[in-house]
């Protein structure tokens, strides 16, 4: 058990450090506040670390996220507090005690210098499907996420490790022999932290909707059916195809985008747009047409939502990239051939159309995360009809919650994309401080007394 | 009329359609003929007057209801072909076909213009266990065998019937059957848009279950199943189709093969699975069939592309057995006998009448008959049922 006394300094707890909990986590220590900023990943990141380019800029997603990365490790007042969950949360006084479950990663960070030579090593290399590269790629059983992963530290994976599944890894431990700075360490177990904060922002983010839950499109049975966020991973020029666009281990020729797969529709649970999909759909339009200048792209859809700044300008651009966009929600695809068919009614000409495609990429629906039920129970928040958690006011009070102290940010709240999630984690910084400046200066008034 | 129309906006919410296309997208006969759902949807909507008579192409629907499954908005397209056929049948402006085959439901309890005393001709070999079967359900048991029209009248259908009968007796069920009492089930009578009938057929066959106070029932059609499951009320019947019954007692280990259907020098038979729509997409009866066939010795079961939920309507539902509809040259089931033989499958197994029928003839038509044999899993379950029973 460690315990971090209380500080002179008040604090804030910063659940998820997608692009909402650091942008949160480095205006409020900016700001001279001590933040402990957690994720349960072994890197920060988020969602956003994913991504390959940006609308509607087309700036490279890790270029503009990887410094403030950089920022939120380095900065004197954060703590970062990866591969660590949140395990209760209670009431004390004005604040809130917290404790934190650190996972043992099996490997001392103070010593890790990042190298990979133990990853090289592992038995299991190249055998663990990679969940950050959405499972375009393998990973060995000791990992970093990805190469801008902060902090470089490498992490076992404790359900695909030989030895902490089997209780064996041959002869002698591959990873150990191979680390130079003598940094794993099997022994390690975790660690329980208790913190006290006054304010606590939640910005756990998102999940996806398994596309199999629309049989019709063949997602799982044909491998030239992916998602858009796999796409993002097979475009990503540092993914693990360099951003080569390969199906089969070929440039497609004829690609067809579906949008709403999941979203707007009464059998998923799903009632809601996505917000994000019309806008990363063209991107990924751009994306194709700049990495197969002769490919045929087509988009299907059943209505463009470019509501933010530059989008409807950033659309334009993308069909006059000779990308055409058929107004109708595709109801299946089949296989003819080495074709995909994608079934459609085109309903500006009101006719049923058969389209070929060497790749479909689905736009899937924005979803909570699987464990948004034990984050909204471990703080006593209430969630809305759709699953997110629930703002006190959808207009007026849009990141506070009905637990005072403890604001929302990002898509743990509702789909958004990614100038609404900074937004929205600046108003949630901002709302934090008030808390944060009160409790200093109560903290002051009680040492004056 | 226009009253009518305006009412029939409202009860089925075409109001909430938001006019995306995925449900003439997905119909199967939207490729070959006129209707187009989606539009229908937007005539009402705008212009409730609109003359239904010039719709032919409204008798071109199956009843598949792939698109009911594939609306995002719960708008069940599909039951608005069946409203405005109910239009037509109401004013008599209704293919002769249709007309002597709702009469004949109405006179004789079956579409096919059969006597009402012919019902059991089926039975023909198994006449003792329909006697047994018709004098348990005086008594009361615990199953009631529905059989059904096609499979009670039509000659290609009937061994169906009996081999599921001697499936009971093997298993020793007590079942119970109502003989020539039984009556057309109404679930393409409803489809085809005489609601009236159907209620008059729900209503008087419901009593019948009820009298006989069975807590199970099988039926031979997933159409007859897909109505007393879900439209008539029976919520304490629970109704299986023969497909579930069977996989189920297989699993509880009561019904067992001692027969074999593999070829004499060993080689097992590759047999592809059909879904029929009012099993698979409406009701979601995937998992049973294919767990009967690949129980049967001798099965080896191969998929086509189009299964499940994508699977291919074969054209013969929703009262399309009697209605050519506006485009004979292309029919469905022709479609689908190329992708089951493009499996390299030598038995095309069926779980519907409707089905089995279809797709034969399709067979026959593409002249794939010395390639691929239609058959209904019961008659390989009847093959396979007892040692030597092999062909």
């Amino acid at each position: 058990m460690d315990r971090r006394a209380t500080r002179r300094k008040p604090a804030a707890l910063v659940i998820g450090a997608g692009i909402a909990g650091i942008q949160a986590a480095l205006d409020i220590a900016d700001a001279g506040f001590l933040v402990y900023l957690v994720d349960c990943e072994p890197s920060i990141g988020g969602r956003m670390a994913q991504l390959d380019k940006t609308f509607p800029t087309l700036d490279c997603s890790s270029c503009i996220l990887t410094p403030k990365m950089v920022d939120a490790s380095q900065h004197p007042n954060i703590e970062l507090m990866t591969y660590s969950e949140v395990t209760s949360v209670e009431r004390q006084g004005d604040g809130f005690q917290v404790r934190v479950r650190q996972k043992p990663r099996y490997v001392d960070v103070e010593r890790c210098r990042g190298c990979g030579d133990c990853a090289e090593a592992c038995r299991m290399k190249g055998r663990i499907v990679s969940d950050f590269d959405e499972g375009i790629a393998n990973r060995s059983a000791i990992y970093v996420p990805f190469p801008q992963a902060v902090p470089l530290k490498y992490t076992v994976d404790p359900d695909a490790c030989l030895y902490l599944t089997r209780g064996t890894c041959g002869k002698s431990f591959k990873c150990k022999d191979a680390c130079p700075v003598n940094a794993i360490d099997f022994d390690q177990e975790e660690v329980m932290v208790d913190l006290d904060v006054s304010t606590v922002i939640v910005a756990t983010g998102f999940d996806l909707i398994d596309p199999k839950t629309k049989p019709e499109y063949g997602y799982g049975v044909y491998p030239e059916v992916m998602t858009g966020i796999e796409f993002e991973r097979l475009s990503d020029a540092s993914g693990p195809t360099k951003g080569e666009v390969l199906v089969n281990g070929k440039k497609p020729h004829d690609v067809v985008f579906i949008k709403c797969v999941g979203s707007r529709d009464s059998h998923t649970g799903v009632p809601y747009c996505s917000r994000v999909c019309c806008m990363y759909t063209a991107k990924h339009a751009h994306l194709v047409r700049d990495k197969v200048p002769d490919a045929n792209i087509t988009v299907f859809y059943m209505d463009v939502r470019a509501f933010g700044k530059g989008y409807e300008e950033f659309y334009d651009r993308v069909k006059r990239e000779r990308v055409t966009y058929r107004r109708g929600e595709p109801s299946e695809v089949y296989k003819h051939g080495d074709k995909l068919v994608v079934l459609a009614e085109d309903t500006t000409l009101g006719k049923p159309v058969e389209v070929e495609a060497d790749l479909v990429v689905l736009a899937t629906a924005v979803v909570p995360r699987e464990d948004i039920g034990s984050v909204a129970d471990l703080l006593g928040l209430e969630r809305s009809s759709d699953g997110f958690f629930q703002e006190a006011d959808a207009k007026l009070r849009p990141v506070d919650t009905n637990v005072e102290d403890v604001f929302v940010a990002g898509c743990c709240q509702s789909p958004k994309d990614i100038p609404d999630t900074v937004s929205q984690a600046k108003a949630a910084a901002s709302s934090a401080l008030r808390v944060l400046v009160r409790a200093r200066e109560a903290l002051s008034s009680k040492v004056r007394s | 009329m226009a009253l009518e129309t305006a009412r029939m906006t409202e009860q089925l919410e075409l109001f909430g359609c938001i006019q995306c296309g995925k449900c003439t997208g997905g119909c199967p006969v939207a490729r070959k003929t006129d209707l187009n759902i989606r539009a229908l949807i937007y005539h009402m909507l705008i212009d409730p007057d609109m003359d239904v008579d010039a719709h032919q192409e409204l008798w071109d629907c199956t009843a598949c209801f792939t698109c009911v499954e594939r609306c995002p908005k719960d708008v069940q397209p599909a039951e608005l072909v069946i409203a405005l056929r109910g239009e037509l049948v109401e004013s008599g402006r209704i293919p002769e076909t249709v007309g002597t085959a709702l009469m004949s439901i109405f006179r004789q309890g079956n579409p096919s213009s059969m006597a009402r005393q012919d019902r059991n001709l089926w039975a023909e070999g198994v006449e003792d266990s329909l006697e047994r079967a018709k004098d348990a359900a005086q008594a009361g048991c615990d199953l009631l065998y529905f059989v059904g029209c096609i499979p009670s009248y039509d000659q290609r259908v009937q061994p169906v019937a009996r081999a599921l009968m001697r499936v009971f007796e093997k298993v020793e069920l007590d079942v119970g059957a109502l003989g020539t009492e039984e009556s057309c089930c109404g679930n393409e009578v409803r489809r085809m848009g005489e609601v009236g009938l159907f209620e008059m057929l729900a209503e008087e066959n419901a009593e019948l279950f009820r009298g006989v106070g069975a807590p199970q029932m099988v039926t031979t059609s997933p159409h007859c199943f897909n109505t007393f499951k879900n439209e008539y009320g029976l919520d304490e019947v629970e109704t299986l189709h023969y497909t579930q019954l069977l996989a189920r007692l297989i699993e509880e280990g009561r019904l067992t093969f001692d027969g074999n259907v593999a070829s004499e020098d060993g080689e097992k038979k590759l047999v592809t699975y059909h879904d029929p729509c009012f099993l698979g997409k409406q009701n979601k009866v995937f998992d049973e069939p294919r767990a009967l066939l690949e129980a049967i010795p001798g099965v080896e079961l191969v998929e086509m592309d189009r299964n499940r939920e994508r699977s291919l309507c074969c054209e013969g539902g929703g009262g399309r057995m009697w209605v050519e509809g506006t485009n004979l040259e292309e029919r469905l089931a022709f479609q689908r006998v190329e992708e089951a033989a493009d499996t390299g499958a030598e038995i095309l197994a069926v779980a519907c009448p409707f089905c089995l029928l279809t797709l034969e003839d399709a067979v026959k038509v593409r002249g794939l008959d010395e390639k691929l044999r239609v058959m209904d899993i019961m008659e390989l379950v009847d093959l396979a049922l007892d040692e030597g029973s092999e062909e």
